[in-house]
C-alpha cells in the first residue's frame, strides 16, 4: 500500500524491505527520522539503538555486518567525522552482510556547523556513495545500497540532503518485516584483525574493486539522460538534480545528466553521455565534487569539453540550492530571459529578523542566567556546546563565547584555564552530549589538573533533534529499562572538587551554587537538573499584575519570547508562558504573579 | 489538478498540522502530491515553510517562486519574507495577529504587523484575518491552523473538497479538541467563503 511519507521515513522503510538486522545511529538534524520511524513500525527481531554516538553506532554495526547480518548506521554529515575512525580501517577491512551508513548532509547548513560534503568522505575512505534526489528514490536506493555492498562485500555510504530527508512521498510500504536469515561470525583473523600487512593486500583489492563498481554503476537505472543530444549539457546530482529537472520540463532540447553514484565514477557512463557535449554545467551542492571528477576525466580522454559550475562561478560556492537558484543559473546559461511570473520585490517593507531562540521556559535560560549573575563583574570563558543550548549566544543572555564541535565546550574551557591563570573558565555542556563525548573531557581535564566549572545542563532529553532518548532516561529503543545512568556519580568516579546538583529554576540557590565552585580550585561540576518543557510539560502560569512599574527589566534581561509589549506594557503570553518563573525572580518589585494553574 | 501551497508562520505556530492536513486531503481525493517541512534549529521561533505540491508535474519540493496558488500565512511579516513565492493570481490567506521576535521587543522596535498587512493589500490579492481574535470566540490560539484551514477551504482556492478535509481533521486532531477545532474549521470556512468573493 502507497503510503505518505517523510524522506527519512522513507529510507527507514526501505532498510526494512532490505531485511536490515540490526540498525543504530546517533541524532543528528538532519537524519534522526530514520531511527524514529523503524522504532514505529513493526520490527521484532531487528536490533534498534540510539547509540552513545556515532563512532560506537558505526563499530557496533561493524561486529553485525562481519556476522553476515544487515547493518544501517545513521547520522549527520559531522557525525561521520566522529566514526571517521573505525570508517577508514573499516573500508579495508570490508564486511560480509550489507552494511550502509547514512551521512546526512546539510547544505546552507540549516542545522550544522558545516558544509562539508560527504561524497568527498566516501572518495576519501574509497567506498562507494549513493546520493538520492528525492524520498521516492531513497526508498529504493536504500535496498540497491544493501545489495552493492553485499556483492562486493564493502560498506557503502547513503548520502541524502536535507531537502530529501524533509520532503514528503508517497512509496510502498508494507508491515511485513522479514529480517535477513545470515550465518554469524566466522573467525578469519587473516581477514579481520587489521594489520599493515592486511591494509597494504588490501588497499591494491580496493583500488581495483572499485573500478569494477565503476563499470558497474555505468549501468545502474538512477545513473541518466534526459532530453535531446545538445552541445550544451547540463549534469546534476541528488535534489539539485530535481531542481534542474523541474526547469528543464520546459526545456526538452538541453540534455541532462544525472549522476547519482559520484563515487566510484560511472566513466563509461559518463563518456557516453559527454559524446557529442562542448559544455557542460555541473549543479551540485556543498563541494564542486562531480565538476572536478568531470575535469579529471576530460584530462584523461582529452575530451574537448569545458566544464562550468562552482569553480567556474557559474553555481555558488556555498550555501544551499533551490528551484529558484537553478533556475536562474540555468536561465544565464541558457540564455533564456526572466521569468515575468515573479512578483517585483523591490519595495517590500523592512521585515523583522527572527533569530532561533530557547523556548518560553526552557531551564537553560534560567541556567545561564543564573552563571551571568554570579559570575559579573569577573573575567569569564563561556565554552558552549551542540544542543538547544547553542541559542544561549542570542541577546540578551550573551552567553557562549565559543562553540566548535560536540563535546568541546569541557576541553576548551581546559585550554582557556591554562592559558589564563586569572580568568575563571566554564564549560555548559547537555546530558546528551555529555555522554557522547563529554566524559573523555573531563578525565582529560582532572588528570589534567585544569581549573574549570562543567555546567551540565540535564534537561533529561537531547532536545534539539527532537528529543531522543540517551543513557541518563533510561529506556532504550529496544523498549526495555536499562536503568538510567548517573551523571553525578560518572562525574564522582571521575574525582572531581565538587559535584552538586540545583534547579536553575530556583535562582537564588542557582546563583549561590555557582558563585560556590567557582572559588575552588580545581575542576567542579553543577548539574542544573530540569526537564525540557516539551518532556514535562507544565500547566502553569505566570501574570503581570497591576503593580508593575513598566521598567521592562525582564525583557531586557531574560528575553523570553513570552514577554512582549502590548501598547508599551509588558504582558506575558498565556500560550507560551510555562510559568517557569524565571522573570518573577528577576522583576524588582515583585509585579509577576503567577504559578497558577 | 496541479497546486502548490506555501505555509508559513513562526517555529511553534502549529505549521506543520495544517500542512500535514492539506496533504492527506490531497492524497485522499486521489492526486500525487509531494511536500517539504523546516525542521531543525528554525523551530526555536525562527521563519518556517512548509511546501505542498499537489499533481505530478512537480519535481522540486520547494515551489518555484511566482507559482504558489495559495499562500497560509500564520504571520503578516512571514508571508511577505515569502511573497516571491505567490503567483500574480494567487491569493494569500494571512493571521493579521503579529509575532513579535525579542529583538523587538528587546530594541523597542514597535513592529505590530501593520505596515505588513498594508503592503499585502495593496499588492496581492488577499483576505486578511485577526486569528487572535477568531481564536479567542473558541478560547485558545491554538486552533489558529486550523481555522485559517477552514478560511482557505471557503475561499474556494484551496482546490479540496470540504468534506474530505473534514474528514482528515477528524483523523488528525485529539478527540479532546475535536469540537473547538471542528468549529474553528466552520468558522473560517464562512470568512472564506465571503470575503474569498
Ligand atoms: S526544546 Fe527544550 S531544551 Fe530546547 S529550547 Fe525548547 S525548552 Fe529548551
Ligand atoms: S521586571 Fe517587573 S516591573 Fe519590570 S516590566 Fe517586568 S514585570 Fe514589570
Amino acid at each position: 500500500m502507497k503510503e505518505y511519507v517523510m524522506g527519512n521515513g522513507a529510507i527507514a522503510l526501505g532498510a526494512l524491505k532490505a531485511g536490515v538486522n540490526i540498525a543504530c545511529g546517533y541524532p543528528g538534524t538532519p537524519s534522526s527520522e530514520i531511527i524514529e520511524t523503524l522504532a514505529k513500525r513493526p520490527h521484532e527481531g531487528l536490533h534498534l539503538e540510539w547509540s552513545v554516538n556515532e563512532k560506537a553506532a558505526l563499530e557496533v554495526a561493524a561486529a553485525a555486518a562481519y556476522s553476515g547480518a544487515r547493518a544501517l548506521v545513521t547520522m549527520k554529515q559531522v557525525g561521520l567525522n566522529v566514526a571517521s575512525d573505525p570508517l577508514m580501517s573499516l573500508a579495508y577491512v570490508g564486511v560480509e552482510g550489507g552494511m550502509v551508513i547514512v551521512s546526512a548532509d546539510d547544505p546552507g547548513p540549516i542545522s550544522s556547523q558545516t558544509e562539508q560534503d560527504t561524497r568527498r568522505f566516501a572518495d576519501f575512505a574509497r567506498i562507494p556513495v549513493f546520493d538520492p534526489a528525492s524520498p521516492e528514490e531513497a526508498f529504493e536506493m536504500i535496498q540497491d545500497a544493501f545489495a552493492y555492498s553485499e556483492k562486493y562485500k564493502t560498506p557503502v555510504i547513503f548520502r541524502p540532503t536535507t531537502r530529501v530527508d524533509h520532503g514528503y512521498a508517497s512509496v510502498e510500504a508494507s508491515d511485513t518485516y522479514v529480517p535477513k536469515a545470515y550465518d554469524g561470525f566466522q573467525k578469519d583473523a587473516g581477514r579481520f584483525v587489521i594489520f599493515p600487512r592486511l591494509s597494504y593486500k588490501n588497499h591494491g583489492r580496493m583500488e581495483e574493486r572499485n573500478v569494477r563498481i565503476g563499470e558497474d554503476f555505468s549501468s545502474y537505472k538512477f545513473n541518466t539522460v534526459e532530453g535531446a543530444a545538445s552541445e550544451k549539457a547540463v549534469l546534476a546530482s541528488g535534489i539539485s538534480y530535481m531542481y534542474a529537472k523541474e526547469f528543464l520540463k520546459d526545456h526538452p532540447e538541453v540534455k541532462l545528466i544525472r549522476v547519482a553514484t559520484a563515487y566510484p565514477l560511472p566513466e563509461s557512463f559518463l563518456l557516453k553521455a559527454l559524446d557529442g557535449v562542448r559544455e557542460v554545467l555541473c549543479i551540485e551542492e556543498l563541494s564542486p565534487y562531480l565538476e572536478e571528477q568531470l575535469l579529471k576525466l576530460a584530462g584523461k580522454h582529452h575530451l574537448s569539453v569545458t566544464v562550468l559550475g562552482k569553480l567556474t562561478s557559474h553555481v555558488p560556492a556555498m550555501g544551499e540550492n533551490s528551484a529558484d537558484g537553478v533556475a536562474a543559473i540555468l536561465r544565464d546559461y541558457l540564455n533564456i530571459s526572466a521569468d515575468p511570473a515573479v512578483n517585483d520585490t523591490t519595495d517590500l517593507p523592512e521585515l523583522p529578523v527572527r533569530p532561533p531562540v530557547l523556548c518560553a521556559g526552557c531551564p537553560h535560560r534560567a541556567s545561564f542566567y543564573a552563571v551571568k549573575k554570579a559570575m559579573a563583574g569577573e573575567k569569564t570563558y563561556y565554552c558552549g556546546d551542540i544542543g538547544c543550548y547553542t541559542l544561549g549566544n542570542s541577546m540578551p543572555l550573551d552567553m557562549v563565547d565559543t562553540c566548535l564541535c560536540m563535546g568541546a565546550g569541557v576541553t576548551m574551557a581546559q585550554g582557556f584555564s591554562h592559558i589564563d591563570g586569572d580568568g575563571k573558565a566554564f564549560a555548559f555542556i547537555g546530558d546528551s552530549t555529555f555522554f557522547a563525548s563529554g566524559i573523555t573531557g573531563v578525565v582529560n581535564a582532572v588528570f589534567n589538573e585544569a581549573d574549570i566549572t562543567i555546567c551540565i545542563l540535564d534537561n533529561s532529553t537531547t532536545a534539539m533533534t527532537g528529543h531522543q532518548p540517551h543513557p541518563g532516561t533510561g529506556i532504550n529503543l529496544m523498549g526495555h529499562d536499562a536503568g538510567k545512568i548517573s551523571i553525578t556519580k560518572i562525574l564522582e568516579g571521575i574525582g572531581l572538587q565538587k559535584v552538586v546538583t540545583v534547579d536553575p529554576l530556583d535562582l537564588d540557590k542557582a546563583i549561590a551554587t555557582v558563585k560556590e565552585c567557582a572559588a575552588i580550585k580545581g575542576v567542579k561540576a553543577i548539574i542544573f537538573k530540569s526537564p525540557c518543557i516539551a518532556i514535562e510539560k507544565s500547566k502553569k502560569k505566570c501574570t503581570v499584575t497591576e503593580s508593575c512599574i513598566n521598567c521592562k527589566k525582564c525583557i531586557r534581561e531574560t528575553g523570553c519570547p513570552a514577554l512582549t509589549l502590548a501598547d508599551g506594557k509588558v504582558v506575558i503570553d498565556a500560550l507560551l508562558c510555562t510559568g517557569c518563573g524565571l522573570c518573577r525572580q528577576v522583576c524588582p518589585v515583585n509585579a509577576i504573579g503567577g504559578d497558577e494553574e | 489538478m496541479n497546486k502548490d501551497i506555501l505555509i508559513c508562520g513562526v517555529g511553534g505556530q502549529g505549521t506543520v498540522l495544517a500542512s500535514g492536513i492539506i496533504a492527506a486531503s490531497a492524497l485522499a481525493e486521489g492526486h500525487i502530491v509531494h511536500s517539504a517541512e523546516t525542521i531543525g534549529m528554525a523551530q526555536r521561533g525562527g521563519p518556517v515553510t512548509s511546501h505542498v505540491r499537489i499533481g505530478a508535474d512537480a519535481y522540486s519540493p520547494l515551489i518555484p517562486f511566482g507559482k504558489a496558488d495559495l499562500i497560509l500565512g500564520f504571520e503578516p511579516s512571514e508571508v511577505v519574507r515569502n511573497i516571491r513565492y505567490l503567483s500574480k493570481d494567487g491569493l494569500a490567506i494571512v493571521n493579521t495577529a503579529a509575532v513579535k521576535p525579542v529583538t523587538a521587543s528587546l530594541s523597542g522596535s514597535g513592529y505590530d504587523g501593520t505596515e505588513m498587512t498594508a503592503y499585502l493589500s495593496s499588492h496581492t490579492r488577499c483576505i486578511l484575518t485577526d486569528g487572535d481574535k477568531e481564536c479567542q470566540k473558541l478560547g485558545s490560539a491554538k486552533f489558529l491552523n486550523i481555522l485559517l484551514l477552514g478560511i482557505a477551504a471557503g475561499s474556494g482556492d484551496l482546490g479540496l473538497q470540504k468534506d474530505t478535509l473534514v474528514s482528515v481533521i477528524e483523523k488528525r486532531v485529539p478527540a479532546k479538541f475535536l469540537e473547538a477545532n471542528m468549529q474553528a474549521f466552520l468558522n473560517g470556512f464562512e470568512i472564506g467563503k465571503t470575503k474569498g468573493e
